[in-house]
């Protein structure tokens, strides 16, 4: 395993990361009202009375939001806590009309639990989950409509929001965005959040802290509220060498929120009172504990998808993929259908390479998804079929999937319409291999006389001749019972 | 005492509530009058009692997930200062 530390000019440090993620819960309609929970509606379009915190209206918990929670947390191989409790964090803002958020502080619906995080080396590696506990979410506010006025859009003020909380377990930038991908990857097989972190259905705050390995930990900062792993990798890396600088100049790291400046990749220090974080948490008098019987978490369990983790092990496993060949595959759901389908009863590992390289490639290339795209699944393991049956090489193959991506069909028509198949008539190949040693005869003596090299060069007259439909296999045989013989 | 006159200038604060620095001491006064009488309830023994969140047995009602408000901006904003556009418009709070 390659080492995590960074070294500063005095040493060497060890970076220490916890993440708090914020995932919206996918609903029809808010936590606590009636109102749509949809993105993008006109400006307080989503809004009830209950959400804009009318004198005298209460909060009923939506049954699905909770459902949703729990859903999360057995995919997370968490504990289900079957009584929560709902509490008010107390604070002033102008996009939250309550003066408090409702949100679970001593008694959350989910505790402790594992992500398995996959990294770039193929290696895999347990993050620990603390939490995860269900609240609102703040309404927006826009600051740059007006110059001394700011506008207030309650159409978010209200939604289902998962925060799931990991231990500071992660030891570099790479590992936080490795964790993030795959918390994203299982909520989204999970079908409890979207994770579209551009709409903010997804965001992270991140906890930083170093210290000298095996010691104590440091003063930490939290970055709040990023919206991509980029950005999440930015501001950890650019945290990592302010504390460095810090701690080695003699200075001391103040606890802090601080604010990542997407445009010069910098955190600052929220100019915030010193009291920000006094929340006066208590039980939120509105709501009775909420129960949720053993059964119905059973019920859950059961319903629960196939998750990426155990579609990994299967195809490193039974189908003996690379982990980075698995890790590209099983990312969305999506693909690791369209993998499952296209590889059936075809050579798995050679299906698992013509997607990860020629489908994503074309598909990036076109900007197009692998669900709008002319290749289906069938179609790909039809042409796997061909090249893993002799009827076309490789190289044809690519020329025969540049067909399918442009205009559809599937290989068996294409190859059989433009004649691609491939010569394995070891009477027809040795009748051109004939024809080329015939050309050239002066080659022939030169390699006859110990020019190994040259080998290569009948080889590639031959398929030439063939249009490149020669089995290669049989061209190389038959050249060296021609040749050396 | 628990509560001194610090302690609720802060509270004061937090809760966005002008407490003019010559009320604050007989606040502190009142508040510790009233937390010393709740603490004579940790004189009952409450080892091994489940904590009681509802003397009527009743369990968190919920609500099917369908939507079923919203589409009231003209209520919403029945009450604002100032509105443009469908949005509160409130002085500049920016970080």
């Amino acid at each position: 395993m390659t080492s995590n530390l960074v070294s500063g000019a005095t040493g060497d440090w060890e970076v220490v990361i916890g993440l708090e993620v914020h995932a919206q819960v996918s609903s029809n309609a808010k936590l606590f009202s009636g109102a749509s929970a949809t993105f993008g509606a006109d400006p307080n379009q989503n809004v009830s009375l209950v959400d804009a915190a009318m004198p005298g209206m209460l909060p009923v918990i939506n049954h699905e939001c909770v459902r949703q929670a729990v859903r999360t947390g057995l995919g997370l191989n968490a504990e289900i806590n079957l009584v929560s409790v709902f509490d008010r964090k107390n604070y002033f803002y102008a996009d939250l009309p309550q003066g408090y958020q409702i949100s679970q502080f001593k008694q959350p619906i989910v505790g402790e639990g594992t992500l398995r995080i996959d990294l770039p080396d193929g290696s895999s590696r347990n993050i620990g989950i603390e939490r995860l506990h269900l609240e609102q979410d703040a309404g927006k506010s826009m600051h740059d409509q007006h110059p001394s006025k700011s506008y207030i859009d309650l159409n978010r003020t209200g939604v289902a929001l998962m925060e799931i909380v990991s231990r500071p377990d992660m030891r570099s930038s790479i590992e936080a965005a490795a964790y993030v991908r795959k918390l994203r990857s299982i909520l989204r097989y999970l079908g409890t959040c979207d994770g579209n972190m551009e709409e903010g259905s997804l965001r992270a705050d991140v906890n930083v802290s170093v210290r000298r390995p095996g010691e104590a930990l440091g003063t930490r900062t939290e970055t709040k509220n990023l919206n991509s792993l980029r950005f999440i990798q930015q501001a950890i890396d650019f945290e990592v060498t302010r504390q460095i600088e810090i701690i080695e100049d003699g200075g001391e790291i103040d606890q802090e929120t601080r604010l990542f400046d997407t445009t010069t990749g910098a955190t600052r220090t929220m100019r915030s009172k010193e009291d920000a974080h006094d929340y006066r948490y208590f039980p939120d008098p509105d709501l009775l504990p909420l129960v949720i019987p053993k059964d119905e978490v059973n019920e859950l369990a059961a319903a629960l998808p196939e998750l990426p983790d155990q579609i990994k092990d299967r195809l490193t496993g039974d189908y003996g993929l690379s982990a980075y060949d698995a890790a590209v595959i099983i990312e969305e759901r999506e693909t690791a259908l369209f993998y499952e389908v296209a590889s059936a009863g075809h050579d798995r590992k050679l299906v698992a390479n013509w997607m990860t390289v020629e489908l994503f490639g074309a598909l990036n290339k076109s900007g197009q998804t692998l669900a709008d795209c002319n290749i289906t699944p069938e179609r790909l393991g039809g042409l796997v079929g061909l090249i893993s049956d002799g009827t076309i090489s490789g190289k044809i193959a690519k020329d025969v999937f540049a067909v399918m991506f442009e205009t559809g069909g599937d290989a068996a028509s294409i190859v059989e319409e433009k004649g691609l198949k491939q010569v394995s008539d070891s009477g027809a190949i040795a009748a051109l291999i004939d024809a080329v040693i015939a050309e050239n005869e002066d080659k022939v003596a030169e390699y006859r006389a110990g020019k190994d090299k040259l080998f290569g060069f009948f080889v590639g007259q031959v398929m030439k001749q063939s249009g490149g439909q020669a089995n290669p296999g049989m061209v190389n045989q038959i050249l060296h019972t021609k040749l050396d013989g | 005492m628990p509560v001194d006159k610090t302690t609720v200038a802060k509270i004061a604060r937090l809760a966005r509530i002008h407490v003019p620095d010559e009320r604050q001491q007989a606040i502190a006064t009142e508040l510790n009058g009233i937390l010393l009488w709740v603490d004579e309830l940790n004189e009952v023994d409450t080892e091994n009692i489940e904590p009681l969140a509802s003397v009527t047995g009743h369990s968190l009602p919920m609500r099917e997930d369908i939507v079923t408000d919203g589409d009231r901006i003209d209520e919403v904003l029945a009450n604002v200062p100032a509105s443009t556009g469908g949005f509160f418009v409130v002085p500049k709070v920016v970080e």
